[in-house]
């Protein structure tokens, strides 16, 4: 409700915050690549006094819209309900980064809380000269600034901006010490609650704009193939059909989204193109061939040969990642509309000026003749970082101006048309030296993803890192997936610092501490022992306890899971997770869990039944009946530790928790069986197959 | 052109569309309520449910003649003169969701559940709430939002 007020407001006669240039378009161009540094390009206040904030980050569940206008709400004294967000508009707000790699509360945060800490400033100095005293005899609560000593000399936010065209800045204002805040640590209630189970929120395929017309593409059987030839005279008898083409690009377009469907299933194509001989078996050996023709050395410390001398105890270890899908439970959807020379995109994307972008250079148009505007977006986790879905709407709506064109893509085509979470191999081999306290060297080689993240905050004596340089190293496409390269990297390093622990006879835990370098992660692992009621022991105890440890950034956190295993059906049955984080200054507590909580359930699907099956490049999976999200029957008792760390700006929270969920559920399946589990994810085929590898008692 | 009619959210409704036509695309399409959601179109994943006669069904799955005479609720019938369903409020107050995708379905799931066996345990939730798939992975919350809304509708365990 108030999100549609602030849209006509800011289209209308509202009176702009402190800025000399109010005119049609409503915020000065920012430069593309850097944030505005005019704080009237984030903050509006309206003449009822209502705090307006424009951030071209979106909502994707993660509470970007709630944590913000906490940040909002505590250099202006308000409550975050007084403060309305829209979120995600080209036009309307400042250019900013994607609302992903945990970059909201890194890269946007700080540059938000120095406009509000301005904003402040210059309101506490109009109020000064309008209430004759000065700006530290005032006090500022709920849009309301008032002289401390005679509370009855007031004025608002409202009758302060008013009428005015005020360009006035200070610069850089500091934000409040933390020991004055208010708002931040605090609960409050999402500001999507009501709009979320009322039903009221609107996601871009809830648009019902007048005239929509619904497209659905035809699409080639497997990835990489072309449309050749179309036959659509069937799908041409059903009235209210219209067919639109642009190069290899066919559409069906209806009235009703599912007689579009209908009519698609009646056009017949040919198409063009080789699929790869590889399918989801082979993989692995084709990435690690593949990338053995272009292995750099990325990183480099010591003689590893002379380490290798030094080592008691070797392992040597291959861990695998299968391709997984975002499955968003939103499937990608926009509507388009091409109309006055202007191409606007109602998206469900985590990036609106990328889509801008990308939109304007596939349709060859100037960038500011496409808007992306972004609904509530029904989950992104990096499948939303780039706009196929939006582009191909925009080329259909291209074709038929003035009319809007919604795509949304079914479940089949979001499976197949996904930019996956890469397959990977990471080989290791690494020594530990007869004290058991060092790790002698440490041989990483990556094909599939990055080295990202592959080291930690352990010591090691010598070490070598290699990673591909390889062009079209996948025979899919490929993204961004939650902590991208980094979980990939901490699945292999922490099973396998677990594997050296338990071959040398010691515990996984006092092989970290011995490790560790930072003294944060001592304190994370304390957190996170004395949270669980652990007492480690080498392993396997049978108790089903593993730990892991990882990072994003400066972020760390440790990871602590019990798993019960079923030795005849290979079922993985996770009872209890913990995760103990440092994320540095939490602003929004409750929010923060949540997206620990939800890290961690999404990532029971990543290690133990999400995986993306193909044959060439044929998508199998084309529902959740084979491609495998963890439902209600999987979830453990989760909890979750932060560490008091307000002296480290905050890191964001998006990724961080994933990075170490699969490799503490591999350690715990060792720890309960004395099986490795080494390829994620470990199904219960693959549980099978690794206790069958165990040596006969 | 054959009409349809039903009761929707209390009130009766005649409607244009096929027989044969799915309801969800009826509720969305046709009558423009668009809290109900497409997840995956093969009753896999609850984002479309809406309760039939008090029943949970998956809409995409349930076709307009299979309600013809009956009673549909979809999450926009939740609430009553801008009062919220004791499930609604548990969600709220649980922050139940994060994108919010699969809350209307969960929340109807949860009530056809909570009318039956306001009483019930946390495993028979769990097993009550499993057709709904939540991506987010807002389960935990979900659970005890379910909880907390089969104490306020009077299941004291």
């Amino acid at each position: 409700m108030r999100r549609r007020t602030l849209l006509q407001a800011s289209a209308g006669a509202l009176t702009f915050f402190f800025t000399s240039r109010v005119s049609a378009a409503p915020i000065e161009p920012t430069r593309p690549g850097a944030y505005a540094e005019d704080f009237n390009a984030y903050l509006k206040i309206s003449a009822d006094g209502r705090v307006g904030c424009f951030v071209g980050k979106t909502e994707l569940g993660q509470g970007a819209m709630t944590v913000l206008a906490m940040l909002v709400a505590e250099e202006l004294e308000l409550d975050p309900a007084q403060v309305d967000m829209l979120l995600g508009d080209t036009d309307l707000c400042p250019w900013d980064l994607p609302t992903g790699g945990s970059l909201t509360m890194w890269h946007t945060a700080p540059v938000l809380r120095g406009a509000a800490a301005e904003a402040r400033a210059v309101l506490l100095g109009l109020a000064a000269k309008a209430l004759g005293a000065s700006a530290a005899e005032l006090a500022m609560k709920d849009g309301a600034i008032w002289v401390k000593a005679a509370p009855t000399r007031r004025t608002t936010f409202g009758a302060l901006v008013q009428g005015r065209k005020l360009a006035r800045h200070l610069g850089k204002v500091k934000p409040k010490p933390l020991a004055e805040c208010t708002v931040i640590g605090r609960r409050f209630l999402r500001k999507d609650a009501l709009a979320k189970t009322t039903g009221a929120a609107k996601y871009a395929g809830d648009l019902r704009l007048p005239g929509t017309l619904h497209a659905c593409i035809l699409r080639p059987p497997a990835q990489g193939l072309k449309l050749a030839t179309a036959d659509t005279t069937a799908a041409e008898r059903i009235p209210g059909v219209r067919i639109v083409r642009d190069g290899t690009l066919l559409a069906v377009l209806h009235p009703q989204p599912d007689t579009a469907r209908k009519a698609l299933a009646l056009v017949k194509g040919t198409f063009e193109g080789t699929e790869p001989d590889v399918d989801d078996a082979r993989i692995y050996q084709h990435l690690v061939d593949k990338a053995a023709t272009g292995q750099r050395v990325m990183n480099s410390r010591g003689d590893l040969a002379a380490g290798e001398k030094r080592a008691a105890t070797v392992v040597e270890a291959e861990y695998r990642n299968a391709y997984e899908s975002h499955a968003t439970l939103e499937p990608h959807t926009s509507v388009a509309k091409w109309e006055d020379g202007r191409m606007t995109v109602w998206a469900s994307n985590q990036s609106p000026f990328v889509f801008r972008d990308s939109v304007a250079e596939a349709l060859k148009l100037d960038k500011d003749k496409v808007r992306i505007i972004t609904p509530f977006v029904g989950g992104g986790f990096g499948g939303k970082l780039v706009g196929p879905n939006a582009i191909e709407a925009a080329r259909i709506a291209r074709q038929v101006p003035g009319v809007p064109i919604q795509l949304a893509w079914n479940r089949e085509e979001d499976l197949f048309l996904d930019g996956y979470r890469p397959a990977a191999v990471v080989k290791l081999r690494a020594g530990l030296d007869a004290g058991r306290g060092a790790i002698t060297f440490w041989d990483s080689v990556v094909a599939g993803v990055s080295q990202g993240e592959a080291e930690f905050t352990y010591e090691f004596q010598t070490s070598r890192y290699q990673a591909p340089a390889v062009p079209d190293l996948h025979p899919l496409k490929v993204g961004a997936w939650r902590a991208p390269n980094a979980h990939t990297n901490a699945f292999a390093r922490e099973s396998q610092l677990d594997a050296l622990a338990a071959k040398a006879g010691m515990d996984p835990v006092t092989l970290r501490r011995r490790l560790a370098t930072d003294p944060r992660l001592l304190h994370l692992l304390d957190l996170a022992l004395e949270a669980f009621g652990w007492e480690p022991a080498p392993g396997p105890t049978g108790r089903g306890i593993g730990l892991a440890c990882g990072a994003w950034r400066q972020a760390m956190v440790v990871a602590v899971a019990q798993v019960a295993v079923d030795k005849a059906t290979g079922k993985v049955q996770v009872l209890r997770f913990l995760e103990a984080v440092d994320v540095g200054l939490v602003v929004n507590p409750d929010g923060a869990r949540q997206q620990v909580e939800g890290a961690i359930t999404m990532c029971l699907g990543q290690a133990l039944s999400e995986e993306i099956h193909f044959k060439g490049s044929r998508i199998l999976d084309k529902n959740f009946d084979t491609y495998l999200l963890p439902r209600f029957s999987a979830i453990p008792r989760i909890q979750v530790v932060f560490a008091e760390n307000t002296g480290m700006a905050t890191q964001g929270i998006g990724e961080p928790p994933v990075v170490p969920v699969a490799a503490a559920l591999a350690n715990a399946v060792f720890d309960a069986t004395g099986a490795r589990v080494t390829h994620v994810p470990f199904t219960p085929e693959r549980v099978l197959e690794a206790l069958k590898r165990l040596p006969a008692k | 052109m054959a009409m349809t009619k039903f009761t929707l959210n209390g009130r009766p409704v005649e409607v244009t569309s096929e027989r044969s036509r799915m309801l969800v695309w009826v509720l969305r399409d046709e009558l423009g309520l668009t809290g109900t959601k497409v997840g995956c179109e093969a009753g896999l994943c609850g984002a479309c449910t809406v309760l039939v006669d008090s029943e949970a069904v998956p809409s995409c799955s349930t076709s307009l003649g299979d309600v013809a005479g009956k009673s549909v609720l979809t999450i926009e019938g939740l609430t009553v003169d801008g009062k919220l369903d004791p499930v609604q409020q548990a969600f709220q107050d649980h922050h139940a969701f994060q994108c919010g995708y699969c809350t209307s379905g969960m929340i109807l799931a949860a009530w056809a559940f909570l009318k039956k066996k306001p009483k019930a345990t946390r495993a028979e939730i769990v097993a009550a709430m499993e057709g709904n798939i939540c991506r987010c992975g807002a389960h935990v919350r979900i659970l005890d939002a379910v909880e907390t809304a089969g104490k306020a509708m009077g299941g004291v365990r």
